[in-house]
């Protein structure tokens, strides 16, 4: 699955962290350097597509031969708006472009997370710290357990169950993430009413979505309402459960690394490079999975450089595994469904006590834990 | 015009506001509904002035001629003013700002305006070469100062440089629309005959009212025009009473200041006004006394301050911060200092170390500045 790896983040000395920043730093220039016409035609014929989907969806749901037809078009566009547009604009991908509707600081999306919140936690705490436990909340969203050091719990029998209710209500729990729930009713290290107080502007959101989807479009059908309503559930339904498991998929698979917080402290440019490496996992597919998994099939090239449009990362990914190979790091990918089953398999040992179930794992958690002092030598 | 105009009329109002009620805006949350709509009708906007480029023309070898068409939403113009317009050249939006030249009492409900492509002129120079017609163009609704007064002076001066033409050409072509009676002159100042722009229509307009006077200055000698070299006292026996006219002048800096000087010593300041934005004139940096730092920390940079200008540092670093006509003006480029001190380049003013709003293609940091970008 991957290439010949000789070198891990502990094995690494400054001079090659540096080396393999330096060698990063130069795709990134010349990649940024190249955007242009290209690059926005690209996002504005996506941008075309997605609204024609989302229409086609709206009215084909209405018709209740084209129903089926309605459902998937509509979660198609669902998908679209949030993976390829959504996620890719708010990370100021298409910011050079100096377009109001697609510059990270308006763009909103179609999703029940607020784009303010979703800047937070994942633009800011997932991708700075990512993988960094106590740090990246998107490992396990304070819900699973996803990591041997996180200390177990009786409730973390239930991983596989409520790793099924996250990806059914994944925008819900998206966009009430920031709250860290887990903080006040299982911890209580938060009170209730600060809770509600933070609580009131994602309401504000999750309501204008909810009035959309389940109260304005089924009236619009008039008797077929039953119909619309049950449709737009199908399609959220479809567009949670792809968005979460692309997700899952970037940082879950089981050889995918996890680092302790000490990691962090004084990290080098070149460092934060190869943690991002190490900590994601890309998967395979043709150019229709590419899209529609907003390029997040290139995880490792996404985490290198977030703020590159996303559809040149299938470009450049070449050159990223190329420099891993030079570096003995791995690169890490495989079959869409490969991933999926080994971050299943992830989730299932974990909600055990034991923690040292997987040897591959037990071996990494200690070369982080020497991580530190080796970099301070 | 035809019997069913009316009922068009109707249609086409009840159709807006049905596109602009709450409804329509909860069912295409949160993109809003012109996002859906200029998918297939680029121009339309619910409330943006957009335009679609309706002719090309180029009167001289280096100028281009725009006619354009808004939408619904443009509120039309006073003579003098400028507009904000954006075209898209590689993928990357671009705005600057032009004044249209055409008269504010012209049926065609078309907007002119004249760009002269010079050297640096990154956007001029692709409206000149690349521009077609049919694009969709960005505009703002009308904007400034400089404009011909609602009770119309008596008597008029009209001085301009170069591209300067415009704004005054609106003037011109606006009074005597008008029928004005008062006398007006148009002084312009150009390089050559073959670089005067509206150089046939100011001709015809010259010789079919009375009241107008032309003045054409070239810097070149054996033009035939009215008037040779540059602008001088002298030039201004050609018009013995323009101590008692409202003047208006747009043209390159060089001239501007000889003018504004010579009224001043006339101590005619009051009845002089003035448009800076024909042809800016790169602001000197003060390279030798820059010191601090320049800090972006939304974006994360930091950088020596060059003594340039926070927006061309925030560029040089890569950045891309919203900007529009890099003098000031149109407040495109407007962002929150969190602190330091910055100096206005056009007046040398410098600010409070506190936060505040700065247009950063007119400040130039004194010392380390934080910048919200």
């Amino acid at each position: 699955m991957t290439a010949i790896q000789k070198n891990t983040f502990s094995s690494l000395t400054p001079a090659q962290f540096a080396a393999i920043g330096t060698e990063l730093d130069a795709i990134r220039n010349r990649v940024r350097a190249d955007l242009g016409q290209r690059d926005a035609d690209y996002i504005h014929n996506m941008v075309k597509r997605q609204r024609q989907f989302e229409v086609a969806g709206r009215v084909m749901m209405m018709i209740p031969p084209t129903w089926p037809l309605g459902v998937a078009s509509l979660g198609v566009s669902k998908i679209l708006d949030n993976m390829e547009i959504g996620h890719n604009v708010m990370h100021g991908q298409y910011d050079w472009m100096g377009e109001p509707a697609l510059n990270s600081k308006n763009f909103e999306w179609d999703s029940a997370d607020t784009s303010k919140n979703w800047k937070i936690t994942h633009n800011y705490e997932h991708h700075t710290y990512t993988n960094v436990l106590g740090k990246d909340h998107d490992i396990g969203y304070g819900l699973l357990r996803m990591s041997e050091d996180q200390k177990w719990e009786p409730r973390f029998l239930a991983n596989l169950p409520l790793t099924v209710l996250l990806h059914t209500f994944f925008q819900h729990f998206v966009a009430v993430q920031n709250l860290h729930l887990e903080e006040a009713m299982i911890y209580k290290t938060k009170t209730a009413a600060q809770v509600k107080e933070e609580f009131k502007p994602m309401w504000a959101k999750m309501k204008k979505q909810l009035k959309k989807d389940y109260v304005f479009f089924p009236l619009l059908a008039g008797p077929l309402a039953p119909l619309v309503f049950t449709g737009n559930v199908l399609a959220n339904l479809t567009r949670n459960v792809w968005a979460c498991a692309v997700i899952f998929n970037g940082h879950f698979p089981e050889d995918v690394e996890q680092f302790p917080e000490s990691v962090v402290e004084n990290e080098t440019r070149g460092q934060w490079y190869v943690r991002q490496l190490l900590g994601s996992a890309n998967f395979s597919g043709g150019k229709l999975m590419h899209i529609m998994s907003g390029n997040l099939s290139f995880q490792i090239e996404h985490h290198l450089f977030p703020d590159l449009p996303a559809h040149r990362y299938a470009e450049i990914a070449p050159e990223v595994r190329a420099i891993c190979e030079k570096h003995g790091l791995p690169y890490k990918t495989g079959s869409f469904a490969a991933q999926t089953l080994s971050t299943w398999k992830r989730i299932a040992k974990l909600s055990l006590p034991s923690g040292k179930s997987g040897k591959v794992s037990a071996r990494k958690a200690n070369d982080e834990a020497l991580a530190p002092l080796a970099m301070a030598a | 015009m035809s019997a069913t105009a009316p009922r068009t009329h109707f249609f086409a109002n009840g159709l807006r506001r049905a596109l602009s009620s709450r409804i329509a805006a909860t069912l295409a949350y949160p993109h809003g509904v012109d996002r859906y709509l200029e998918q297939f009708a680029p121009t339309f906007s619910l409330n943006e002035v957009r335009a679609e480029v309706a002719a090309i023309r180029h009167q001289t070898d280096d100028s281009v001629t725009i006619s354009l068409r808004p939408n619904g939403n443009w509120q039309g113009f006073r003579a003098g003013q400028y507009v904000r317009l954006t075209v898209e050249i590689d993928g990357v939006r671009r705005t600057r700002c032009y004044s249209p030249a055409n008269s504010v009492h012209a049926t065609d409900g078309l907007i002119e305006l004249t760009a002269k492509a010079h050297g640096g002129g990154f956007v001029s120079k692709f409206l000149k070469q690349r521009l077609s017609v049919g694009t969709t163009v960005g505009l703002s609704q009308a904007e400034g100062s400089f404009a011909l007064p609602e009770t119309r002076p008596a008597r008029v001066l009209l001085i301009s440089g170069g591209s300067g033409i415009t704004p005054v050409m609106a003037m011109l072509r606006t009074l005597t629309d008008e029928g004005h009676s008062g006398p007006i002159t148009f002084l312009h100042y150009s390089n050559a005959a073959k670089d005067l722009i509206y150089a046939a229509e100011l001709a015809e307009i010259a010789a079919k009212f009375p009241n107008v006077q032309l003045l054409r200055g070239y810097a070149e000698p054996h033009q035939g025009g009215e008037l040779e070299g540059l602008f001088c006292r002298a030039h201004l026996n050609a018009v013995p009473d323009f101590a008692d006219a409202e003047s208006f002048l747009c043209g390159p800096p060089g001239m501007m200041k000889a003018v504004q000087k010579l009224w001043a010593d006339e101590g005619l300041t009051a009845q002089l006004h003035l448009e800076h934005f024909s042809a800016a004139a790169p602001v000197v940096a003060d390279n030798a006394n820059a010191e601090g730092e320049v800090r972006f920390v939304r974006s994360e940079r930091l950088a020596k301050n060059s003594g340039a200008t926070l927006l061309d540092q925030a560029e040089s670093l890569g950045l891309k911060p919203e900007s529009g006509c890099r003098m000031g003006i149109c407040h495109a480029c407007t962002c929150r200092k969190a602190s330091g001190r910055v100096r206005d380049t056009r007046t040398g003013e410098i600010s409070d170390a506190g936060e505040a709003d700065i247009q950063i293609c007119v400040s130039v940091p004194v010392g380390t500045v934080t910048l919200d970008i």
